[in-house]
Order: C-alpha cells, then structure tokens, then sequence
C-alpha cells in the first residue's frame, strides 16, 4: 500500500486499517504498553503460581505444587492451632465433674465461651439466637424446667435428648390424647380447670365441674396441685409459662390432640467436652439450678 | 404440496401434544402439553386457510428487519417482566411475608428466583442478543438474512423456549441446575432453535459482500457456538418417562458441579461477555460516529478472551469437593483473564477519542460509557474474586450477588438500553427516539439504582463473611447464622430500593420506545423571545 492509499483518520491522524463495515472503520493503534505488561505479568504470574500449589493434572492424582499447599489442610491447620492451644482446657473440660465446675474459675469461663458457639451453631435454629425459644421450643432463659434444671440433668438432656428414636437413653414420656378418651364437653371443663390453676381468666362453673376430671386424668403426672413432674417431663400448669400456648385454643388442642415434642441427641454429634460446654453455657443463661 | 407436508407435521404434533395432555405425570408437563396443544392447532388452522390460496409475493431486496424490530419488542418487553420480579424476590429477602400464603408454592422466593434469572439472562438478554445478531450480520455483511423465514423461526421460538422455562419453574418443574434449571423437552427445543440461529447467522456470514468479517461477527459467532457446546454438554440427561417433565443427570455429585460450572461461568462468558461484547462493537462505534480504536486490540483480546474463558469455571467450586488442582487452575486461568476482559472496555471507551464532548449532550453515548465502565469494574471484580484467600470470605455472600448485578445491571443492562434506543428510530424510521429527556431520566434512575444495589450487596456480602469467620481468641464462633441474616435487613431495605430505581427507568424506557414506535414527535418549543 502506497503512502496516497493511506486512509487517516482526521480527528486523531492515526491510520485506519483501511476497512469499512457500515460505516465503521478501525484505527491501526498499537497495543496499549501498559496493558501488554499487565497482561505478560499475569501469565508470568500464573505460571509461578502453577509451580508452587497443586494444579496439573496427572495419571494418578495431580502435581502437589513445591509448598505443599491443600485447602484441607489451610482448614485443619487453623482448627489444629487453636485445638493445641486449649488442648488442657478441653481436656479437663470433657472429664469434669459437672457439680463442682463452678468451683474452676478459668475452666467454666472457657465453657460458657465454648459453650456460647455450640449453641450458635446447633441450638439456635430451633431455641432461637438469644436462647428465648418459640412455640413447641421451650424458653432457656427462664427458670422453668420440664427436665431438671442442674448442670448434670442439662447435659443428660443434651447428650440423649428428648422422644427421640435414636437413642435408648432419651428422656422420654407421652401424653395421651384425651380426644379419644373424653367427651367434648369434659375437655372443655378441662379447658377451664387449667386456665383456673394457673391463674388466668376462666369460668368457675365450668373449672368446678373439672375438678374431678383431672384428680382422674392429669393428676398422676401433672399432680394434684399442677405443679408438674420433672421425672415425666410434665409441665407445672400454675405459671404463665406455656409451651404450646397458653389461650383457651391452644389449651383444647393440646388436651385433645396431645403434643409430641422431640429433641435430638446430641451425644453421637458432639464432643463430651461441648456437650459440658453447652450445658454450661445453658446453665448460666438465666435459670440454671 | 409443502402446505400439505405442513399440515400432516401439525396435526401429528397437536395429537402427540394432546396425548401428552391426557397421560402426563405432572402439572408442568401437562400444562406445557396443551400449550403446545394451543399452537399446534391454531398454526394448523393458519396454514390450512392458506394452502391453495395465491401467493403473496415477498419483497426480498432489502435488508430483513421485521424480525429484528419484533426481538426490540420483546426484549423491552421481557426486561420489565424480569425486573420486576427482581424487585418481587428482592422485597421476599427483605420481608419474607411477602412469601403470601394464598400463593404458595407457585410465588414463593425458590420458584420465583429462577423466574428472575432466566427472565433477566435469557428472555432480555437473548433478546437482545439474537436481534443484534440479525441487525449487525446484516449491516456488516452488506446481506439480507438467509434463510428467509428461518429468522422468524428463531425468535418465536426462542419466545415459545422463554414460555415453556418461566411457566415451568413457577409450576414446579426443574433440573435445579442454576442458569439451566428448565427440564429435557424444553432443553431439546432450545437446542433446535440455537441451531437454526446458527444457520441463519452462518448462512449471511458467507453470503456477506465485504471481503472481511467485523470484529463484532467474530465474538457474536462465539457466543452462538460456544452456548450451543454448553448447553448441550451440561443437560445431558435421560427423562425418567417420555409422560413426564422429571430427568436424570448423566453426570453426578462433583463431576456433575464442576460440568454445572463449567456451563454456568461460560454463560457468563459467552452469553454475558462475548455477546455482548459484539453488541458493543457494532453499537458504540456508529453512536459515537468514530473508528474502532485499535484493530489489534480487538484481535489479541478477542482470541486470549474466548482461549481463557473456557477454563475459568472451577474458581466458583473453591473449598469444596473439586480437587485443589482443578481450583487452582480456574483461578490462575481467571487471573490471566483479567487483560483480554479489559481489551474490550478499551477498545470500547478509547472508540470516543475525539468525540467526548458528546458525553455531555448525548445520553445514549453516556449509558454506553457506563455500561463499559461497569464492564470493566466487573472484570477486575470477578478475577479478583477468583482468588482462593479472597473467594474464602466472599463466597456464599451477597457479595456474589453484588458482583453479579453490577454486570448484568450495570453492562448488559446499560448496552442493551443504548441498543435499544439506537435501534428504535431506525427501525420505525423516525429522526430520533420521541423524548430525550426521558433517556436523561432513565440513564439516572438506572445508575443510581445500580449504585445502590451494588454497594449495598458489597456492605452486606462482607459483613456477613467477616460475621460467618469470626472467633474469639479460643477459637469459638462469634455469630450465630440467624445473627448475620438479621444484620442484613438494612441492606436488603435498600438493594430492594436500588432494583425499584432501576425498574422505573426500565418502564419510562418502554414507554418510549412506545411513543416512538406509535410516530409521535414530542414538539419542543423554544422560550418566545421578547420583541425589542
């Protein structure tokens, strides 16, 4: 091409390539310098890279890169580190006598701590984040205990959890559901009888003529008083406290229909340090015993 | 005689498609059936009325553009459809009682997600993506589309592909493969479509008149071949009964994931990027009225782009499954492809060499140069992202969410608009779009709603990967997960904004196109000067 056969552009008078598509025509710019290093230096880059961590591809298995570097083992060097740094404090943690932990100072701090993360991690999705609960998961916070409220009966509980069918040791109990067994009306004057015992607003008549419906039916695990039985996992009925809810509604169904609430065991999933762990931050929420 | 052909091919489809109704196992099969059913009879009906009629001559002379003015339409119209469940599933995140009860499970965040997705990438962005195809091959090659009504073929039915995937998500049926969620029949179908488009794309490159093929035909026929490899590969499934919409992946557990990424970072790659890319080179150098900026940029990005991309997948599989090997090499790939994405938005923003001032009175260049800043935010984001120390925190977070947005809203959208309103006066035939200042509006809207949506991801994304990775000094874990999704609200509050902002612009663009398509000229009348 002859310096007359040149097309340059005006505006810029740099050449054209001399083609045209449309109207549009393409300059004949070299390469920016800059991007052309960038460019160089990432594939110088890359090829360092490649030499240092594993990466091509061989028969069996693949190159393992001169530094020996594998996510795997990023993870379980960190996990090791802080596993060697409280290995003493684990250790004790797992074999303690739960009754005289708080006696160790130092011991239930990292407990709670310890504890705290277990929760966060395993508990809170049915408790909640801050321990408080929801309708069928009871409030951790409170001093009202279904299963015993000492540190030991804590773990116990973590460790089989509750009418589950994983674990022989699971604390266990069932209630029957009276609509098979009362008539409407008499679970309606139970309704009451319920409501009277714990406190709240309900029909005398109604409660008075339940009286003795639940000397026959409740008493034998809730009591005669409504106190409830820890042994059974019956609820005390004299507080505002309710599980299931605590309005006439709620009440009728749970009398009718029964509830059925189940744990798991956390024993085949956790350390016996965590489980200690765990209770003992439970424990110290606010109703430990 | 071919009318007659035509007729024993439909009516044996509208009875299949009848049988299919009776005998299919679920509703989204059954559904699908009589819907094809519907066209089946209704295209035999058609046919029927014409056979032995006289035939309309067609003028062939000029450039085909019906099609391309019906993909225009349609894909104003899906871009609305699409960010409007946007800002739907981006209110859900924020308050999840927006997951009604009376809707379920047809409107609820897992069915309506994929509706988003697909909506946005495949109804908007193909759309786009096929009509640019048709407009750029024939502008470049000087040639009228071959294969006649083959063109038409292509875009009803990729409407009909669009259809048969939305109606089918929100009706229960999924691979639940990300980007490729829709089941085996609407997979073959979009095959054959993506077929036809090749031919017809193909079929004018060698039709062309000039002696060399634009830059922006080399990265379109990537993307056409490229998607049709992919989509291919990754749906390579059996259907469990011929009655039903259920299949089986060929592949399983990390070979699945890895050929799943493999598709899903390439449809980033060559649906997202390449395409767009050729949009790009076609629509900013005629806007702007100026020379390509350098013709060996384009050839060096445009082979180093299309070589790296295709390996970059197994960066989204870090700390996974995938052997470390496999991670390391999609991340250096991805490193390196860090230039050849920038070679584009230099090529792109260096085409205004002597023509900034028109930044200033030109709302098309401007949405043009944000789409190619956004592009190249994006891809310095994404290989940045790619890196495994860095990948550690971002992964799993809104921080994905963020990046991905800020590319789709920010390049593919922001292009798209320019293309959109390059295109709709030309091919109504009017002086320019009814109102300019309604550009001006959505040029706004849009970048504002894209800022706010991609800072607050940002905020949100690496808050809750710091909040996820927190312990204390022995160790423990800090944060609960319900404690880093509460965290969150706020920024929900806000992307939720962001994606509104963005909507709005989206619907004053529809409008005007609207007005424009309908020959209205908006009359704008100087202030009277006072008489001396």
């Amino acid at each position: 091409m002859s310096d007359k056969d040149k097309d340059i552009d005006t505006e810029t008078g740099i050449e054209t390539t001399g083609h045209e598509w449309d109207g549009i025509k393409e300059l004949n710019n070299p390469l920016p310098r800059w991007w052309l290093w960038c460019f160089y230096l990432t594939i110088i880059w890359g090829i360092g890279y490649v030499i240092a961590y594993p990466a091509w591809p061989v028969v069996n298995g693949a190159t393992k890169g001169l530094l020996g570097y594998s996510t795997r083992g990023e993870v379980q060097r960190e996990i090791d580190a802080y596993a060697t740094q409280n290995a003493e404090l684990t250790e004790a943690l797992a074999t303690v006598d739960l009754a005289s932990l708080a006696d160790n100072d130092e011991l239930n701090r990292f407990a709670v701590a310890g504890g705290g993360a277990v929760f966060r991690a395993h508990c809170s999705q049915c408790h909640g984040s801050g321990a408080a609960g929801a309708k069928g998961y009871p409030n951790l916070l409170d001093d009202d205990w279904l299963w015993g409220g000492e540190l030991t009966e804590i773990a116990y509980t973590i460790r089989h959890g509750i009418r589950n069918e994983t674990d022989d040791n699971a604390r266990y109990s069932q209630m029957p559901a009276f609509g098979d067994m009362l008539e409407p009306e008499e679970i309606d004057q139970l309704v009451h009888k319920v409501l009277a015992l714990s406190g709240a607003e309900h029909d005398a008549q109604m409660a008075g003529a339940g009286d003795a419906l639940y000397a026959d039916n409740c008493s034998s695990c809730h009591g005669e008083a409504g106190l409830g039985d820890r042994e059974l996992g019956a609820p005390n009925l004299t507080d505002a406290i309710w599980l299931y809810g605590g309005d006439a509604e709620s009440l009728h169904d749970t009398i009718t229909y029964s509830r059925f609430g189940v744990m798991p065991p956390w024993g085949p999933r956790l350390s016996d340090a965590e489980v200690n762990a765990v209770a003992a931050y439970v424990h110290q929420l606010g109703g430990g015993e | 005689m071919l009318n007659y052909v035509k007729l024993i091919a439909l009516a044996l489809i509208t009875l299949f498609a009848a049988m299919a109704a009776s005998w299919g196992r679920d509703l989204a099969y059954q559904v699908h059936a009589v819907l094809i059913m519907l066209i089946g009879a209704g295209m035999f009906i058609w046919v029927l009325r014409q056979t032995d009629e006289p035939k309309v001559a067609v003028d062939s002379s000029g450039y085909m553009d019906g099609v391309v003015r019906a993909g225009v339409i349609a894909t104003g119209f899906w871009g609305c459809i699409g960010f409007l469940v946007g800002v739907v599933i981006a209110f859900q995140l924020a308050f999840p009682v927006l997951n009604f009860d009376w809707g379920q499970p047809f409107t609820n965040f897992g069915r309506l997600r994929p509706l988003h997705t697909s909506a946005v990438i495949f109804a908007f962005g193909g759309n786009a993506l096929i009509m640019s195809c048709f407009y750029i091959v024939q502008r470049t090659s000087g040639a009228r589309l071959w294969g006649g009504n083959l063109a038409w073929f292509v875009f009803w039915g990729y409407q009909l592909f669009i259809v048969l995937a939305a109606t089918g998500y929100v009706l229960g049926s999924t691979q639940s493969k990300e980007y490729a969620e829709p089941e085996w029949y609407v997979d073959i179908w979009l095959t054959i479509v993506w077929l036809a488009l090749l031919a017809v794309f193909m079929g004018t490159l060698f039709r062309r008149r000039e002696r060399h093929i634009y830059v922006a035909n080399w990265f379109l026929l990537s993307f056409i071949i490229t998607v049709a490899m992919l989509h291919v590969v990754n749906n390579l499934s059996i259907p469990v009964s011929i009655w039903g919409s259920k299949s089986v992946q060929v592949f399983s557990g990390v070979q699945d994931a890895m050929v799943q990424w493999w598709y899903g970072h390439n449809a980033v790659g060559f649906f997202l990027t390449a395409g767009f890319l050729g949009m790009m080179y076609y629509f900013v150098p005629k806007q702007a009225g100026r020379p390509v900026y350098s013709y060996k940029l384009s050839i060096i990005h445009f082979w180093a782009l299309i070589f790296l991309y295709i390996w970059a997948g197994p960066h989204h599989l870090h700390y996974t499954a995938l052997p470390d090997w496999a991670g390391t090499l999609g991340m250096v790939f991805s490193i390196i492809l860090w230039m050849p994405s920038w070679g584009g938005m230099i090529n792109g923003l260096m085409t205004l060499q002597g023509a900034w001032d028109k930044l200033r009175t030109d709302p098309i260049i401007r949405m043009m140069v944000v789409s190619l800043a956004f592009y190249g935010m994006s891809t310095f984001e994404g290989p940045m992202m790619s890196i495994r120390a860095v990948n550690s925190l971002s992964h799993y977070t809104d921080w994905t969410i963020g990046h991905v947005h800020s590319g789709a809203l920010g390049w593919n959208g922001m292009i798209t608009f320019g293309a959109i309103y390059f295109l709709t006066p030309k091919l109504w035939g009017r002086a320019q779009m009814y109102s300019m200042s309604a550009i001006n509006w959505h040029f706004w809207l849009a970048t504002i709603g894209i800022v706010l949506y991609a800072s607050s991801m940002w905020v949100s994304g690496i808050m809750e990967g710091l909040m996820w990775r927190e312990v204390d000094a022995q160790g423990f874990l800090v944060n609960s997960f319900a404690d880093t999704v509460s965290a969150k609200f706020p920024m929900y509050v806000v992307r939720g904004l962001g994606g509104v902002l963005y909507l709005i612009g989206a619907l004053i663009m529809a409008w005007n196109m609207w007005m424009t398509i309908r020959g209205g000229v908006r009359v704008h009348a100087p202030v009277g000067v006072p008489a001396e």
